[in-house]
């Protein structure tokens, strides 16, 4: 075997179990890598009362109730949903149907107390025309209509069902 | 490949590629900016924010891209000792350092207005900022020995060691829970592109302008590490003789 040879297998090899390693390190960290929680999360795997957290999922239809600067509003993923409660200003993108992220903690009755409201973004986008008219025509996907097909839903809840 | 490893003939085709990814660079460039910042229509929720995406995406798709790069041309000084191979890791690392800063700096003043935050520990915000730390060691490293072949091995294989984090990065939107939204432009799979074709002209457009920057500059920082060599040796001569 010449010297070149013997470099370029040392190197795959390092290489192919570098690779196998981060798989299995990835792999045992598992939850805590999840930037949120979903509600369906949070039916498996229930947190305690007062521990923080972040709560992901979409602001369900005809849920917000804005009483002052308190709202309340209602997160789903279209199987389970949370209650929220918040105190604050919303970020702009806020509204029924948005994916929303927020961090706090669940209080005695189940109801999700929120230091801070995050809007999700999903990806895509589009002029304002093109949008009317899709709605126009009934193509319009709302929150609603569920996950479109072949969303990882297990991995991402609902969030990418809003567009 | 060990045609290319020649620094007189690698000289050669660097030298005809150059004046051909300087034109295409400045006619897509300025393609990509007219359309991104005027020709363009405003997004249905995030209004002209969006044009903050014709900067944002190609220069987060050039990190991956350069560092990628990086990792091929590491590989192959590693094994077969090309001398060139080296230089073009050398010479990709500052640019790729500069389209991460790029991305994240773009990224955090759009997150703003969008998100309601500048930053949050995501995993996908988090593997971004490891690979801007990732392009700065490799920097430190090469540049770390008085020897400089012993540099160019350490910096190489911590480039390959790091290009484990460039899947994570790509993928980080999909195996985990993260504020970032998936990616719109899938080529592959069932999504398909998430974007209207009215968006799709500057994207692309600044997407190609950043790779013929990339290009340039790359052959440029070879052709000036290799003439900084040839004055390197010319001068070990004076001394010795």
């Amino acid at each position: 075997m010449t010297r070149k040879k013997r470099r370029l297998y040392f190197v795959s090899l390092g290489l192919l179990a570098l690779g196998a390693a981060t798989a299995l390190m990835l792999g045992a960290m598992g939850d805590s890598l999840l930037y949120f929680y979903s509600p369906s999360d949070l039916a498996e795997r229930p947190v305690a009362e007062g521990q923080r957290f972040r709560l992901g999922g979409l602001v369900e239809e005809g849920s917000v109730d804005k009483a002052g600067d308190t709202v309340r509003f209602v997160v789903t993923d279209m199987v389970n949903t949370v209650p929220v409660v918040y105190t604050g200003i919303l970020p702009d993108l806020f509204r029924e149907g948005q994916g929303v992220v927020t961090e706090g903690h669940l209080d005695a009755g189940g109801t999700f107390s929120a230091a801070n409201v995050l809007a999700k973004h999903d990806e895509t986008y589009m002029p304002k025309e093109v949008a009317d008219s899709l709605k126009d025509s009934g193509y319009w996907q709302e929150g609603a209509d569920g996950p479109p097909a072949g969303a990882p839903a297990a991995a991402q809840g609902a969030v990418r069902a809003y567009q | 490949m060990h045609r290319f490893a020649n620094p007189t003939r690698f000289l050669r085709i660097a030298n005809a590629i150059l004046p051909w990814s300087v034109a295409v660079m400045v006619l897509s460039l300025a393609v990509g900016l007219v359309h991104g910042l005027v020709l363009s229509p405003p997004d249905y929720q995030q209004g002209e924010t969006v044009r903050i995406m014709y900067v944002h995406v190609p220069a987060s798709w050039m990190a991956l891209f350069v560092y990628t790069a990086m990792a091929v041309a590491s590989f192959v000084y590693l094994v077969w000792k090309h001398p060139v191979a080296d230089l073009a890791a050398r010479a990709s690392a500052p640019v790729g350092a500069a389209f991460t800063v790029i991305s994240l700096t773009t990224g955090a003043l759009w997150g703003k207005p969008m998100w309601g935050a500048w930053w949050v520990w995501d995993a996908r915000l988090t593997s971004m900022l490891i690979l801007l730390f990732l392009y700065l060691g490799y920097m430190a490293l090469a540049g770390a020995f008085d020897d400089r072949q012993r540099g160019s091995k350490a910096a190489a294989l911590l480039a390959l060691v790091g290009w484990v984090n460039i899947p994570i990065i790509k993928f980080s939107v999909d195996w985990w829970n993260t504020l970032h939204q998936p990616a719109s432009v899938n080529p592959v799979g069932d999504s398909g592109i998430a974007i209207d074709g009215s968006m799709l002209v500057p994207l692309f457009a600044m997407a190609l302008a950043f790779k013929a920057y990339y290009v340039t500059t790359m052959l440029m920082g070879i052709r000036r590490e290799i003439a900084a060599a040839k004055a390197r040796t010319l001068r070990l001569a004076e001394v010795q003789g």
